[in-house]
C-alpha cells in the first residue's frame, strides 16, 4: 500500500475520533450542567442520586463503560445499539458529563455569596443572577480544568477500539499487525497536530477572558 | 407619614438570637445612623431590611404598605419577597460589583432586565413600550449617577481598575439607580483604606441634601453625628438608645452607650 492511501485510511479513522469528539463534546458540556445543579440541589434525594452517579461514573474505567454500554441493552434487554459508534457516544457523554459536572459544582462554588447577594437586593430573578452575573465568572474560572478534559477527550476517542469502532488507532494497528510499523508514529501526529490545535485555541479563549481580574 | 416602620423584629439562627425585638420608623428624607459593638446585630437588621434573612417575628412596613409580617406567609412567596426588594437598596462593606461588567454596565444591568421584562410581561417600562428606548433612559441615568458620585470619566473601567473607594462611590451609584425609597449602608467604608473614606463619606453626605431616606450602620461616629437625624445604639440585639445625634452621641443616658462611645468622647 502506498504512504497516501495508508494516509487515507487513517484519516478516514481519526474522522470517528474527531467525530466521537465533537458530539461527546456539544453534549456533555451542557449534560454536566445538568448534573451539576443535581448534585447541588437542596432536594436531597436527588442529590445523593446524582453524587452517587458521579462517583461511580469516575470511579470506573471508561473501558468497562463501554463494554456496559454496548453489551447490556442487547444481552439484557434484547435491544441491542444500532451501531457500535451510538454506544461509543453514549458512554463517552455519560462520562465526561460527570467529569465536568464536578468542574462545575467547584466553579460555582467558589463564586463568593456577595455576588448573588448583590444580585438580590438590585431585584434580579435567580435565573437573572445565574446567567447574567454567576455563569460568565464561573466559565472564566473553570476554563484551564475544562480544558484539560477537553484535551484527555482526544486521547480517549481512542478508547471506542474497545468495542471494534474503526477509530484511527484500529487501523494502525491493522497495519502493525502485518508488520508495518511507521503509520503507529504517523497516528500519534495525527493527535500531536489536533491537540497542539486545541491548546492553541483554549490559550486564546482565556486570554480573551483575561479582559478582567476576580 | 413614614417612609418606613419596622415593627418587633426578631431574627434568630438556629438557637442564637440576634435580633430581639426591634422597633424604629423613619420620615422621608430622614437618616438614620445606627451604631453598636461588634457583634450586636447591626448587618442582620441591614439584611433583615433587604429580604436577604427572614425574620420569625415582626413587620416591615414602606409607605404604609405592609411588605413583610412574619406571619402572613402569603407576602413570602419569591416573587413578592424580589418585588419587596425594589424598595431597598443595600450597600455592601465589599463593595460586590460584577468584576466582568465596566463600571456603566454595573449601574444599568438590573434596571435593563427589568425593563426588559415589563416590556414584555405588559409592553411598558417607564413611559417606553421599546426596550432600545428604554435602554437609553437608562443609560443617561446612569451616567447622571455617576457624575454625582464623581467618577464620570471611569464609565468604561472594569471593577479591578478602580481603587477602594471608587469602588465603593461605583456600588452606591448602583444601589441609587432603581431609585429605593431607603437605601441601606453596612459600613461602607470599613473595607478602605483610611485615606480613601473620605471621598465616600462625602458622597453619602451628597445624598442627604437629594433627599434619599438612608439607613447607614457604621463605626464612623464622628460622621454618623454630622449626616444623621436620627442615631440608635444597638447593642445584644436591641435598641439601646434613640434619639438625635446631640442625644445619643453628645449626650448618651445609658451606661453602654457612654461606655461604647468614652473611647470615641475622649478625642474631644
Ligand atoms: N448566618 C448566620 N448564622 C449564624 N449566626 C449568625 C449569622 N449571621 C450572623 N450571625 C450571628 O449574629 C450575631 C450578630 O451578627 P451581625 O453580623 O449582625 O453583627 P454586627 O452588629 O453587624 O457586627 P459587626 O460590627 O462586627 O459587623 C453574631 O453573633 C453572629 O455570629
Ligand atoms: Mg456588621
Amino acid at each position: 500500500m502506498s504512504f497516501w492511501q495508508i494516509s487515507l485510511k487513517l484519516l478516514e479513522g481519526f474522522g470517528q475520533n474527531c467525530f466521537i469528539f465533537i458530539v461527546t463534546l456539544l453534549a456533555s458540556l451542557p449534560l454536566g450542567l445538568v448534573i451539576a445543579f443535581g448534585s447541588m440541589s437542596k432536594f436531597k434525594p436527588l442529590c445523593w442520586l446524582t453524587r452517587a452517579f458521579v462517583w461511580v461514573i469516575r470511579g470506573t474505567p471508561l473501558m468497562l463503560q463501554l463494554f456496559v454500554v454496548f453489551y447490556v441493552p442487547g444481552l439484557v434487554f434484547g435491544m441491542p445499539f444500532q451501531s457500535r459508534m451510538s454506544a461509543a457516544l453514549v458512554a463517552f457523554i455519560i462520562n465526561y458529563a460527570a467529569y465536568f459536572s464536578e468542574i462545575y459544582r467547584g466553579g460555582i462554588n467558589s463564586i463568593p455569596k456577595g455576588q448573588y447577594e448583590a444580585g438580590q437586593v438590585l431585584g434580579m430573578t435567580k435565573s437573572q443572577i445565574f446567567f447574567k452575573v454567576i455563569l460568565f465568572q464561573v466559565i472564566k474560572r473553570i476554563i484551564p480544568p475544562i480544558g484539560n478534559e477537553i484535551i484527555t477527550l482526544v486521547k480517549d476517542t481512542s478508547l471506542a477500539r474497545a468495542i471494534a469502532v474503526p477509530e484511527i488507532l484500529m487501523m494502525s494497528y491493522e497495519f502493525a499487525a502485518e508488520g508495518l510499523i511507521w503509520p503507529l508514529f504517523y497516528t500519534g501526529a495525527f493527535f500531536l497536530i489536533f491537540s497542539g490545535g486545541l491548546t492553541l485555541l483554549l490559550g486564546y479563549v482565556e486570554k480573551k477572558l483575561n479582559y478582567y481580574r476576580g | 407619614m413614614s417612609v418606613l416602620k419596622v415593627e418587633n423584629i426578631h431574627k434568630s439562627f438556629d438557637k442564637t438570637q440576634v435580633l430581639k425585638g426591634i422597633d424604629f420608623s423613619l420620615q422621608k428624607g430622614e437618616v438614620l445612623a445606627i451604631i453598636g459593638a461588634s457583634g450586636s446585630g447591626k448587618t442582620t437588621l441591614l439584611r433583615c431590611l433587604n429580604f436577604l434573612e427572614t425574620p420569625q417575628k415582626g413587620k416591615i412596613i414602606v409607605n404604609d404598605k405592609v411588605l413583610f409580617d412574619a406571619d402572613d406567609k402569603k407576602l413570602q412567596s419569591d416573587e413578592q419577597i424580589r418585588k419587596n426588594r425594589l424598595h431597598f437598596g443595600l450597600v455592601f462593606q465589599s463593595f460586590n460589583l460584577f468584576p466582568q461588567y465596566n463600571v456603566l454596565k454595573n449601574i444599568m444591568l438590573a434596571e435593563e432586565l427589568l425593563a426588559k421584562e415589563q416590556i414584555k410581561a405588559v409592553g411598558e417600562y417607564n413611559g417606553c413600550t421599546d426596550f432600545k428606548e428604554a435602554q437609553e433612559k437608562i443609560e443617561q441615568k446612569a451616567k447622571d449617577l455617576l457624575n454625582k458620585v464623581g467618577l464620570s470619566e471611569k464609565m468604561d473601567f472594569y471593577p479591578y481598575q478602580l481603587s477602594g473607594g471608587q469602588q465603593q462611590r461605583v456600588a452606591i451609584a448602583r444601589a441609587l439607580a432603581l431609585n429605593p425609597h431607603v437605601l441601606c449602608f453596612d459600613e461602607p467604608t470599613s473595607a478602605l483604606d483610611p485615606e480613601l473614606t473620605g471621598e465616600v463619606l462625602k458622597v453619602i453626605k451628597g445624598l442627604k441634601s437629594s433627599d434619599s431616606t438612608m439607613v447607614i450602620v457604621t463605626h464612623e461616629i464622628e460622621f454618623a453625628r454630622d449626616v444623621a437625624d436620627k442615631v440608635i445604639f444597638m447593642a445584644d440585639g436591641v435598641i439601646v438608645e434613640e434619639g438625635t445625634p446631640q442625644q445619643v452621641i453628645e449626650n448618651p443616658q445609658n451606661e453602654r452607650t457612654q461606655a461604647f462611645l468614652s473611647r470615641f468622647n475622649q478625642k474631644f
